[in-house]
């Protein structure tokens, strides 16, 4: 288990748990970022900018303080 | 009767709004362009219906300011029939949200829009079958074009007269479990919503409704928490996600059923990202964009502005000789036609570009990319890349910059938007730089002002921060695809804010012409100017200024209209220099933000923060005009 932060650009991984409390789980859960959900790293903006993931078809964008609290495994 | 537009964000229902309201809803491609509610009057069958549009919402569960608009409403208003709206291209996670409203067992239609985007990306759904899953009517949409609006309005109509209620879904056995052991402690009664959606929410810890309840039912708590841990214990997993997770399952059974996935063709419109998020041509993409609108906005406007005030320079002399005046009518009348020309050819060539060049880049969905580019800049200042969002809608107009800031969760970060984008120049304060600046000194002092401003909201941001530490993780946002705007949304939209400056400011800067005149007639000014004359002196400004300055606090154009008034000329250049035109010019685009804006910082954020801000602009407007005072005086 990992978190977003160290995927590798293009790779499918599944999510496995949040963290960061109960109002910043739910933010992410209304996203798509539910536990067992396929997430995919599109791109990511230069100088340690945000992350354009795929999830579940949706395009969500998260900063990297936000991507550190959701853990993920390969599939 | 009442309908509710409800929705999950940037679904289209501002756009449906539109469709029966005529342009009375800011619409745009991004999350959260409706952060408080909109009701109009339609006729529907020959009945007038009142129809709101909600603020979008992943949930019912609000964990924003604009998202709990959405709960409230339905609690505190008697709504006779729901209009789901959901994306046909999202149609698994705009489902979670219609089984959601299900629970409530208020008469519920589906609108499925978005469906000509969905055949472009090669989907096939089958509407009735999903109807007779559900139980509840769905209708196809293309709301953009005002396909489908009139059939579902009319069936909309149809099952509120006939009071239709949904059934609710069916969850996993323990969660139902659980609902019946609440349900039994709920005692019966009338309550706004199905005793079933109240215990689902306590179930899901909505912190609103749970104290609403145990004010009546002090027992409730206990039993609430009961069943939370007999949930956890069999899963250990929170009921919220538990639920989360069974409407998520049932939304994809659905879709599965109903929705055919056929080979998609792939258009340069897919592929746009790869240019426009491109690590480096992204941002050279930006820069040309951002470049190309400043210069449409300047060559509009100054083809325009000058044959119009010398239109209205003779119009002014030709009407004093025509009409054998002096003295104080004249005085008024001049005032009079100072207003007009300042509306006429100072604002309104800038304002026509500015605002349709606007409404185009936030419907074409490129916003939220800036967003996404600029994050890293914006976490410099203290703040995440969604706080773009209000920046972007100051530079039209502060008050929907203000309330946009409702999208952001933590009241640091609106409390910092806030006072940083009351400091980006608005439509009205454009007038003034392009007007004043761009016209006399040359668009490239004006582009100046534009990056000075820039820098010093940037250093404000950073000093603020280090009084008031970023806790936030960060930027949370939906990327919107791009979507070719129909010219008719755009001018709408357009209209909608020109009306605004048409209707509201134009005659307040007429009147204030015509006052400022007067007391120019009877020497007030002289007093006021001389109240002010001391900070005058230290920014290098003439004295006339003065009077305007205050005046400006109404509307920010005044200060530029009343200044020709004053000057008793509007060719400012024969009396002011550059320097006095660029001081004059940083200090309006900083210092307190206009009656209209500070009345919106006090609904939002309350009178200390409206206070800090008005405060904190004098200050910033003081030193940034100080320090350009500077700049001229050391080359």
């Amino acid at each position: 288990m990992m978190s977003l932060l160290e995927v590798i650009n293009g790779k499918w991984v599944r999510v496995v748990s949040l963290t960061g409390g109960l109002g910043m789980e739910r933010r992410l859960a209304q996203l798509g970022f539910l536990p067992g959900n396929k997430v995919r790293i599109i791109r990511s903006a230069p100088f340690h900018g945000p992350l354009l993931l795929d999830v579940e078809g949706r395009e969500i964008v998260l900063g990297r303080g936000v991507a550190a609290r959701v853990l993920v495994e390969y599939l | 009767m009442r309908f509710a537009l409800i929705g999950q964000p940037n679904c289209g229902k501002s756009t449906l709004f539109n469709q029966v309201a005529g342009y009375r809803a800011e619409t745009g491609n991004f999350a959260g362009t409706t952060v408080t509610y909109t009701e109009t009057k339609v006729r529907v069958l020959g009945d007038v219906v009142e129809l709101v549009d909600l603020p979008g919402t992943y949930t019912l569960l609000g964990t924003n300011p604009a998202e709990r608009v959405v709960l409230d409403y339905l609690i505190e208003k008697r709504v006779d029939a729901i209009i789901n709206v959901i994306d046909a291209t999202h149609l698994v996670q705009g489902l979670t949200l219609t089984l959601e409203l299900m629970e409530l067992g208020r008469p519920l239609v589906l609108v499925i829009n978005m469906m000509d985007e969905a055949k472009r990306q090669g989907l096939k759904l089958d509407g009735e079958k999903l109807e007779q899953l559900l139980g509840i009517p769905v209708m196809p949409m293309i709301a953009t074009r005002g396909q489908g609006v009139r059939e579902a309005f009319t069936r909309t109509w149809h099952i509120a007269q006939k009071k239709q209620r949904p059934e609710p879904p069916l969850y996993s056995a323990e969660i139902e479990k659980s609902v019946l052991h609440l349900k039994e402690e709920l005692e019966k009664g009338n309550y706004p919503v199905s005793r079933r959606a109240i215990v689902v929410k306590l179930l899901e810890g909505d912190p609103g409704l749970t104290e609403q309840v145990a004010r009546k039912l002090p027992g409730i708590t206990t039993g609430i928490q009961k069943q939370v841990d007999i949930l956890c214990h069999h899963s250990s997993r929170q009921a919220v996600w538990l639920i989360a997770a069974e409407r998520q399952r049932i939304a994809r059974e659905l879709a599965a059923q109903i929705m055919h996935q056929e080979r998609a063709r792939l258009t340069l419109r897919d592929r746009l990202d790869d240019y426009f998020l491109h690590p480096f041509w992204g941002y050279v993409l930006l820069l040309l964009i951002l470049g190309l609108f400043f210069y449409g906005v300047y060559g509009f406007g100054s083809l325009l502005e000058e044959p119009l005030l010398n239109f209205f320079n003779n119009l002014d002399v030709l009407i004093l000789e025509k009409l054998q005046i002096s003295g104080f009518l004249a005085q008024v009348l001049s005032g009079a036609v100072q207003g007009i020309s300042g509306g006429l050819a100072i604002v309104l060539p800038y304002l026509l570009p500015f605002l349709i060049g606007l409404g185009f880049l936030e419907d074409i969905g490129y916003l939220t990319r800036i967003a996404f580019l600029m994050d890293t800049l914006m976490h410099r200042m203290g703040l995440h890349g969604k706080a773009i969002v209000p920046f972007i809608l100051g530079y039209g107009c502060n008050v929907p910059a203000i309330m946009s800031t409702r999208i952001m969760e933590d009241p640091r970060d609106r409390f910092l938007s806030a006072a940083l984008s009351t400091m980006v120049p608005c439509a009205a304060r454009l007038a003034v730089i392009f007007g004043l600046v761009a016209f006399y000194v040359g668009p490239w002092a004006a582009l100046g002002i534009y990056i000075y401003n820039l820098l010093v909201i940037a250093v404000t941001g950073r000093i603020i921060t280090h009084f008031l530490p970023e806790d936030s993780p960060g930027l949370i946002l939906e990327m919107p695809v791009y979507r070719l705007p129909t010219v008719k949304t755009v001018t709408a939209k357009a209209w909608f804010r020109i009306r605004e400056f048409v209707f509201e400011a134009w005659p307040v800067l007429i009147i204030g012409s015509i006052i400022l005149a007067i007391m120019n007639y009877f020497s007030v000014t002289q007093y006021l100017n001389a109240f002010l004359q001391p900070f005058n002196k230290l920014l290098g400004l003439p004295p006339e200024v003065g009077t305007p300055l205050i005046f400006g606090v109404f509307r920010k154009e005044l200060s530029l209209v009343m200044l020709a008034q004053a000057f008793g000329t509007s060719d400012y250049a024969a009396v002011m220099t550059t320097q006095q035109m660029i001081v004059f010019t940083v200090f309006v685009v900083f210092y307190i933000p206009c009656l209209a804006t500070i009345i919106s910082i006090r609904n939002e954020l309350g009178v200390k923060a409206t206070w800090a801000i008005t405060g904190l602009t004098v200050l910033v407007a003081t030193l940034a005009a100080l320090f350009a005072r500077l700049v001229f005086l050391l080359f």
